[in-house]
Parts: C-alpha cells; sequence; structure tokens
C-alpha cells in the first residue's frame, strides 16, 4: 500500500504543472485515462516490467536537460523519399515547413484542432485502455490524458505516398507529450514515417487500429541526441486478414522505452515488430513487446537486434499470449545483442504463454561478442579492422533491417546505421 | 620474396611452442610445398604469417619483399601482397559474398594510393573469373561461404586470390574436400596466376595436387622445423612411404 501511495504521490506531482483539456470531443476521454492513471500511479521501480529499467528520469516532475545532436555532414533520413511532411518542433505543430495536411485515400487532422465530430473518438484512448491489461502501462494513459497534440489519420484507400511525422529537438529543456490516431479502414494501405528526437524528454503514444484487409507500415528512427529520454507505446490492433509492420532504429539516446502492444481480434493477420538499437556509452535502450493471438491463424514476429559497447545497456521484454481459441498461430521471437566489449550488458526476459494446443511458437534470446573468426578472415583479405567490424555488426543487424519491406526505406535506415557506425569507431 | 629465419612461436594462452625455429627462403616466381604429419605446425605457420591473433612469437622474423611481416597489422599484410587461402574458410552470415570480395579489392586498393574500381568494372572481372572457377552469381549473391559445400569453399578461396593478386599467396590444403574435377578448376585457376613475380607456398597431404601445381621445391616439417627439403621426388617419396622413414632418418 505505501509502495501505490508513494507512486500517486509521484504521480500530483508530476501532474501539477500540465494541463487537462476539459473541451472538446476528447475531454471525456482524457478524464476517464486521468481516472485509470490515478488509480495505478506513476510506473515503480519494483513494478514487475520495470526491473531492467529505471523508470524515475521518465517520472520526474521535469525533463532533465538534453542538448540536440548536429551531424551538418548528414542528410537526415528519409528526406530523399517522396513523402507528406508533418513537422513539430519540440513538440509544436509547424505549420510553415510542413505539407498540407491533405492526400487522396485520407482524412488527417491534428488532435489540438479536430472538429467535433470525430472519428477518432473511437480510437483515441481505447486501444491504450485495452493495452492496461494484464500489465499496466502508466506513462500511456498519462499520454492519453495530456497529450497536447498529435496526428489523426484515417485511411480508407491507398496512401500514394508515406506520411512522414518529423520531430525536431531545439530547446534543451523540452518536455513534450504527442499522441497519435491511426485507422486503416478495410482493404486501405499506409506508410507511416516517424523520425527525430522531438524533445529534451519525449512521451508517445500511436494508437493504430487496423480493419479487415487493411495494412499498415510503420518505420521509425529515433534521433541522434545522446542525452535524449523516450517513452513510446504503439499499439496496434489488427481484423482479419490484416497487416501491420513495425520498424524501429534506435542510435543514441540517454533512455529509450519503446512499447508495442499488439491484439489479434480477427483471423489470418500478420504482425511483424522489429528494432534495432545501436548504443555507446550512456545508453539504456528497452523493448518491450507484448503479442496477444485472440484469433485463428495469425502470424507474428518480433525481430530485436541491439548493438552495445562502452558500458551501453539494453533491455528486450517479449511476451506472445496465445488464448484458447487462437489455433494455428505462428509466432516467432528472437532478440539478440552484439556486446562490443565487457561493460556493455543485454538483460532479456523472453515469455510464452500458451492455452491453445494447435500452435507453433519459438523464441530465443542470445548475446554474444564479435566472430573473431570473422573477423581475422575479413582483416586478411585486407578489410581495415573497423571497416571489418561494422561490416560485422551491419550483418548482425540484417534480419532486423529485413523487416522494412520497402527497399528504398531500408536502404534509407541502412545509411543511417553506416553514418552512425562511421562516428562511433567502426563499431 | 619471402623469407623466414628462425621462426619461433608459441600459443598465447598456453606456454606451449608450435613452432620451433622455422626457416624457409621463397624466390619471386617459385613454387614451394610443405608437407608433414597432422599437427605439425604448417597451419600454424600459414596463420602466423598473416597475422592471426592467440599466437605468440618468441623469437626470429619473416620479411615480404624485406619489409617484416610481423610488425604489421592483417590487412596491412594483405595490402602488401600476402594472401592466405584458409584450410578452413570461415562463413560470414549476412554479408553477401559480393560485398565482401569488393570490399576486400577497394580496401586493397586504397591501401596502396590506387583508385577504388567502379562497380560496373569489379562485376565485369568477378564474372570473368568467377566462370573460370564454376562460381556462377548466385553464388556471388549468398552470404560468404554460408551453406556452401566443401569444394565451393576452396573455389570461393581461389576466386579471391584470383581479384586480389597477391604476390605471395600461402594456400593451406586447398587440395582437401574437392573433388577431382574440382581439383582440376583449383590447378588450373592457381597456374594462370603463376607469374615471374609471384610466388606460391602450398601445404598439402597429398601428391595428387603437386601433379598439377608443379612445386620447384617440396619441405617436410615436423614438430614445428622444416627437417628436409628437396625436389618434387620428395613428395611422392611421402606419398609411397609415409613419414616414418623421414623422421628416423634425421633424428
Ligand atoms: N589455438 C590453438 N590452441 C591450442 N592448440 C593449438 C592452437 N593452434 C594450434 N594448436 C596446436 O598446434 C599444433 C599444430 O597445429 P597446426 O594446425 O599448425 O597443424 P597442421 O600441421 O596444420 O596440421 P594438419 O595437417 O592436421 O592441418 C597442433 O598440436 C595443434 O593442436
Ligand atoms: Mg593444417
Amino acid at each position: 500500500m505505501a509502495q501505490l501511495q508513494a507512486k500517486q504521490d509521484a504521480l500530483s506531482a508530476r501532474i501539477s504543472g500540465l494541463d487537462l483539456c476539459r473541451e472538446g470531443w476528447t475531454a471525456s476521454l482524457r478524464a476517464d485515462a486521468l481516472t485509470r492513471l490515478s488509480a495505478m500511479g506513476l510506473p515503480g521501480k519494483r513494478d514487475e516490467y520495470w526491473r531492467y529499467t529505471d523508470p524515475s528520469s521518465l517520472t520526474a516532475v521535469e525533463a532533465a536537460p538534453a542538448a540536440p545532436f548536429i551531424a551538418a555532414d548528414e542528410k537526415m533520413v528519409f528526406s530523399g523519399i517522396d513523402r507528406l511532411r508533418i513537422v513539430f518542433v519540440d513538440g509544436v505543430f509547424d505549420a510553415d515547413v510542413s505539407d498540407d495536411l491533405e492526400m487522396a485515400g485520407l482524412e488527417i487532422s491534428r488532435l489540438a484542432d479536430a472538429a467535433d465530430q470525430h472519428w477518432a473518438r473511437d480510437v483515441y484512448g481505447v486501444l491504450e485502455t485495452q493495452g492496461q491489461t494484464p500489465v499496466q502501462r502508466p506513462l500511456a494513459a498519462l499520454n492519453t490524458a495530456f497529450a497536447t497534440d498529435g496526428i489523426l489519420i484515417r485511411a480508407t484507400g491507398q496512401a500514394k505516398m508515406p506520411i512522414s511525422l518529423i520531430y525536431l529537438h531545439k530547446s534543451d529543456t523540452s518536455d513534450v507529450i504527442l499522441h497519435h490516431c491511426i485507422k486503416v479502414e478495410s482493404g486501405a494501405e499506409l506508410t507511416i514515417l516517424e523520425n527525430g528526437p522531438a524533445a529534451a524528454r519525449f512521451n508517445s503514444v500511436m494508437e493504430v487500429d487496423v480493419a479487415d484487409d487493411g495494412r499498415f507500415h510503420h518505420i521509425r528512427t529515433q534521433g541522434r541526441d545522446h542525452d535524449r529520454r523516450a517513452a513510446t507505446h504503439l499499439f496496434g490492433r489488427l481484423g482479419q486478414e490484416s497487416s501491420f509492420k513495425s520498424f524501429t532504429l534506435t542510435a543514441n539516446g540517454r533512455m529509450t522505452r519503446n512499447e508495442a502492444v499488439i491484439e489479434f481480434t480477427g483471423d489470418d493477420a500478420i504482425a511483424h515488430v522489429a528494432g534495432a538499437a545501436i548504443g555507446d556509452g550512456a545508453f539504456h535502450h528497452d523493448d518491450t513487446v507484448f503479442v496477444t493471438h485472440g484469433a485463428e491463424r495469425c502470424e507474428s514476429s518480433q525481430v530485436f537486434k541491439k548493438v552495445l559497447k562502452n558500458g551501453a545497456v539494453g533491455v528486450f521484454q517479449g511476451k506472445i499470449l496465445v488464448k484458447s481459441n487462437a489455433q494455428k498461430t505462428d509466432g516467432y521471437q528472437i532478440s539478440q545483442a552484439l556486446l562490443l566489449d565487457g561493460d556493455s550488458q543485454f538483460l532479456a526476459k523472453p515469455e510464452l504463454e500458451i492455452y491453445a494446443d494447435d500452435v507453433q511458437c519459438s523464441h530465443g534470446s542470445t548475446s554474444g561478442a564479435i566472430d573473431e573468426g570473422a573477423l581475422f578472415y575479413l582483416r586478411s583479405r585486407g578489410v581495415p579492422e573497423r571497416e571489418a567490424q561494422s561490416l560485422l555488426v551491419l550483418a548482425f543487424l540484417a534480419e532486423a533491417l529485413a523487416e522494412i519491406e520497402d527497399e528504398v526505406l531500408a536502404e534509407d535506415v541502412r545509411i543511417g546505421m553506416e553514418n552512425w557506425l562511421a562516428r562511433h569507431g567502426g563499431a | 620474396m619471402l623469407e623466414i629465419n628462425n621462426l619461433h612461436v608459441e600459443l598465447e594462452e598456453e606456454d606451449k611452442a608450435i613452432l620451433k625455429g622455422v626457416n624457409l627462403s621463397i624466390k619471386a616466381g617459385s613454387v614451394h610445398a610443405i608437407m608433414g604429419p597432422n599437427g605439425s605446425g604448417k597451419s600454424t605457420l600459414a596463420y602466423v604469417l598473416s597475422g592471426k591473433g592467440g599466437y605468440e612469437v618468441t623469437e626470429g622474423s619473416a620479411k615480404l619483399e624485406g619489409v617484416e611481416l610481423l610488425d604489421m597489422e592483417p590487412e596491412e599484410r594483405a595490402a602488401a601482397g600476402l594472401f592466405l587461402a584458409f584450410q578452413y574458410p570461415v562463413e560470414i552470415p549476412g554479408v553477401g559474398n559480393m560485398t565482401f570480395l569488393r570490399t576486400a579489392v577497394n580496401a586493397q586498393r586504397k591501401a596502396r594510393g590506387e583508385e577504388e574500381l567502379s562497380a560496373g568494372d569489379f562485376l565485369k572481372v568477378v564474372r570473368e573469373k568467377g566462370k573460370a572457377l564454376q562460381i556462377g552469381s548466385e553464388m556471388m549473391k549468398r552470404p560468404v561461404n554460408v551453406g556452401f559445400s566443401g569444394g565451393e569453399k576452396k573455389r570461393n578461396e581461389i576466386l579471391q586470390m584470383a581479384m586480389l593478386e597477391p604476390k605471395m599467396c600461402i594456400l593451406d590444403e586447398t587440395d582437401s574436400g574437392l573433388d577431382v574435377d574440382a581439383m582440376k578448376l583449383v590447378s588450373e585457376g592457381v597456374n594462370a596466376l603463376r607469374d615471374a613475380g609471384r610466388s606460391f607456398l602450398v601445404i598439402t597431404h597429398y601428391q595428387r595436387l603437386l601433379d598439377h601445381i608443379k612445386p620447384d621445391f617440396v619441405h617436410i616439417m615436423a614438430n614445428g622445423r622444416i627437417i628436409k627439403t628437396g625436389g618434387p621426388e620428395l613428395a611422392l617419396e611421402v606419398e609411397q612411404n609415409g613419414y616414418a622413414d623421414i623422421l628416423t632418418e634425421v633424428a
């Protein structure tokens, strides 16, 4: 009880400076979220899914300062891609550098100025609420209650180019909460790109409701700022024969917690969630993924790879829950870390909970050093050590990168990885 | 070309001497063969020359064209013209064979101050040289040595050698695991590279390879030393009588 009291006290302090919006269609949804949040309190170190990651910097009253990273000689990822750009600077929408929020087959609006009778009523906070059981996610509820803006996209057809959310970070102390809702209607297809650090501290939620036969693609890179902190939640609900594919590249960042919560509600759907994280020094990266199979013949895959050096820490928590009705489920989960020195650390908690009898599920988790035999082989052919290491690191990450279907986007992300490796002594 | 002088090598982990004073002098354009019982130190010699870790040189030197090899990084030795065809070629999942070869060729050119090959030029040369070794585009697309048969791995080593055009080629049991036809392909590949400015050190257990690649000298290594040197007839003698006679003769 004392523990809950402490969490609730921490919550009161955290939200004392935040405004709860009491107008418009989100007002009651936000009030509900605050009620949920108040019952839970903020996450604490003893919570089952916060044992490997200290939540204190994510729950502190104020964001710790973080200087933006400037890489003048590198092009920003996705900059050569045809896309509709939506730019937030420290969480504030910037109309001057954004494109018009219009595209055939899509309805796009901003959370901050969405009209009263909005389709997103059925999504906003709804997937987040469902994602609160069996494991509480207070930071997501906090987001639903206090988000200042975000993008609401309803896809009714084939989007002709990706929607690109660009998160610029300029102020050292920005503390940002954004909430996006995506509804992919039956037969529609949409690609969302996200890139940039967003803020000194960033709390983001993206709720994605994919109807029958809908297709959703998500490719994200989280920005290179060394001291930025982020807690993100990606909620996915999948209808029959739909597909959902998400890939995240994280390079740098002092603290990152990426949660993905996927639920299959229709048969024959596919959900792939993948991540590549590369960290050097003060870097703590946590992927926490929950997949619930509640329908038949669905396929889920999670591929998470981390490259860690100089004391960087990687965490993977992944749970596949197969309900008794979810026969013929095909579940695959792999989490691997490449530790480039003895100081770095990888903590993994893979879990399978299966109540159906006819399923195929595999999971594995490994951590290891670079293959010295392969390194020598490359060097014996004249490849300098740094370059040889980079090749092996990219090879290690390749399985995660392969989850990006679009080759042009995959190449863009790969170049981002190479740039990082070039800056960080080969690996 | 290669001058090895009184080379003594121990394992880094344990105080175990493997090479106990190897002397070998290889002139430009010549082919030397090394034979010897299992565990005599042949691969160790090849590894130490190419710079593999885990060994400690306690005495001696190895010079390539007058320059001390033992002070150089493995990649510097490669750029200086040394090449080792591995007894056990290494599999590298996730790195395409083509990418690997191109990276290697261009890294060496860069180290020597030469211009890098364009993707088009490189492809042309690889196709041509691969064809002679029956390595098609399908094998080039696969990850380095992953899922290659024993013989394919060895042919892949020779392709690398052909692409890198080294001055001093060391072949460690390149013939083992090859069928008769592959043996011919590989030997032809090696012979095509024979040149007044290029030398070979061929480690083998069998006379048969030496029928195809005619050596100028044959050395017998035993217990970390070269105990006997002769002409091609020495290989025939080993083939017929084994090592027993030679070992007692020098003992
Ligand atoms: N890294 C190592 N650790 C332990 N022992 C080693 C190592 N490298 C070599 N040795 C030992 O050194 C000796 C020489 O090995 P090496 O591989 O050089 O022999 P070889 O002449 O090539 O034999 P083969 O004909 O079987 O290929 C062997 O006894 C081997 O076990
Ligand atoms: Mg050997």
